[in-house]
């Protein structure tokens, strides 16, 4: 999965980062979300779905990646 | 379509415990028809940005909306809006609407919120408002534009997010709170009394201590009256004296109702009835019961419910409700930021000049913690939170968390030391 946030709607609640702290921080300047990782593991997933449905703002989004092997 | 997807499950409160029940349900598998229940003609809309943003006029009404509106029918959700429940007939399983009409279930989710509770001398006097309801928040920013003297009765979340906005839209406020200090019920003296410093940095005029004997004024108000002969003059005065959980149309359902809808600990109050949010009590593995009124635990407890009703129609385990509350105010461009349970057992550790770090403890294990623009802290605590680590062990991690994420200024290649106990 990737991960994606929108700091134009990030206030800062931090819900994101109490879910999954190895994949979002704040950034101490702006005070908004970053992205520490930007496609986490399988085990990270349940996390990071977390932090989707807790973000007030609906900053974070998540794409399935699907990957193709030759 | 087979049987079981002709189930119905309602819920009743478009609230963010409500659209998150809806939401997993359907995430869950749940295929029968879906009807949320919601007493105001708007779409589902967010509560916190009324006291912040939307007040402040950052933010307009579109933005506080939940969801989209599409996202309802890709959802497969019947709204029923500008509808009040009236009762609840746990026997026919129905509830009755204001409209008149009786709605069938196979499974009720409660999730109507909480009220804002009126003290014995609010008269309905021009200038005097509540804050609940988006119309109430519109129509405060309106009175707010016109830079009133404000006074805020109630030092709570509310209070204290109201008085902030007021004072940065240009008001003149004063800050009426009955304890001792600011938001003192929720995190305790010591947190309050900083909280009280910030607020008076910013200009905001706090009187804690205060009993209020009354509003003054004929038609409009003019000031509130104190017990000790002071009177505060004011154009606009805002109570902000807490909320009670939204329950008197659950009188006579059989339900047990006690400041809040009695639950389980699977969130389940009858058989076939759930509640989630503001409006639900439930029980801990303690046996002690807790009701938080909190956006987080609204979310969490409404997918919880909606899950475990999911389950109880399938014959399936249901899981216990076992949360570690988490919730944020903004105050004077300030975040804070809190997780788990307070406690009178509080430590004050500043992290650098301006950002502190509380430790809430019992019998020196960590039930709680609080942050002041110190969001990476609060995560790095929450799971010591949730298995009750010993307080060394909580200012170890503080002491690591640092400000180590900000440039630190380095002398000779060493670090300073920035922790040191205050307060």
């Amino acid at each position: 999965m990737r991960v994606r946030a929108d700091q134009r709607k990030c206030q800062a609640y931090a819900n994101c980062i109490l879910a999954a702290p190895d994949v979002f921080d704040l950034d101490d300047a702006s005070g908004k979300v970053v992205v520490l990782e930007e496609t986490p593991t399988d085990e990270r997933r349940a996390a990071v779905q977390e932090a989707v449905r807790n973000c007030p703002t609906q900053a974070i989004t998540v794409d399935a990646e699907t990957r193709h092997v030759a | 379509m087979t049987a079981r997807s002709k189930r119905r499950a309602v819920v009743v409160g478009a609230s963010v415990a409500g659209v998150s029940a809806v939401e997993a349900l359907r995430d869950g598998g749940f295929e029968g028809d879906v009807i949320l229940v919601g007493a105001e003609a708007h779409m589902p809309y967010d509560r916190p940005p009324l006291s912040k943003q939307l007040l402040a006029g950052a933010w307009d009404t579109e933005q506080v909306m939940l969801r989209p509106a599409a996202r309802y029918s890709e959802l497969d959700v019947e709204l029923r809006l500008g509808v009040s429940a009236t009762s609840l007939d746990v026997s026919a399983r129905a509830i009755n609407l204001d409209n008149g009409e009786a709605l069938r279930y196979d499974r009720l989710l409660i999730a109507t919120g909480a009220n804002p509770r009126l003290p014995g001398f609010v008269r309905p006097l021009e200038g005097v408002h509540l804050l609940r309801t988006l119309g109430e928040a519109l129509g405060l920013r309106s009175a707010l534009l016109r830079r009133p003297r404000v006074v805020v009765i109630g030092a709570g979340f509310i209070g204290s997010e109201v008085a902030a906005t007021a004072r940065g839209m240009g008001c003149e406020v004063t800050v009426l709170e009955a304890l001792a200090s600011p938001m003192a019920q929720a995190l305790g003296a010591a947190v309050g009394e900083k909280l009280g410093r910030l607020h008076s940095e910013h200009g905001v005029v706090v009187v804690c201590n205060a009993t209020v004997a009354g509003l003054v004024g004929d038609g409009v108000v003019e000031a509130v009256q104190l017990e000790d002969g002071s009177r505060v003059p004011a154009d606009v005065v805002i109570v902000g004296t807490g909320v009670s959980p939204a329950t008197a149309w659950l009188e006579g359902a059989g339900l047990a109702v006690s400041d809040g809808v009695e639950c389980d600990q699977f969130c389940r109050a009858a058989p076939h009835v759930y509640a989630a949010g503001d409006v639900a009590r439930w029980a801990q593995s303690t046996g002690k019961s807790v009701r938080v009124e909190h956006w987080t635990n609204a979310v969490e407890q409404g997918r919880h419910a909606a899950h475990n009703l999911i389950a109880s129609l399938h014959g399936l385990t249901q899981r216990p409700y076992a949360p570690t509350p988490y919730f944020w105010s903004d105050q004077h461009g300030r975040k804070i930021h809190f997780v788990g349970w307070s406690s009178s057992e509080a430590e004050i550790l500043a992290l650098d000049e301006t950002r502190i770090v509380v430790l809430y403890a019992r019998d020196e294990r960590l039930c709680g913690a609080l942050t002041l623009d110190a969001p990476r802290a609060l995560a790095m605590l929450r799971p010591l939170v949730a298995r009750e680590a010993p307080l060394a062990d909580a200012r170890a991690t503080v002491a690591a968390a640092g400000p180590a994420r900000r440039p630190i200024p380095m002398e000779n290649g060493v670090s300073p030391q920035p922790h040191r106990l205050v307060g």
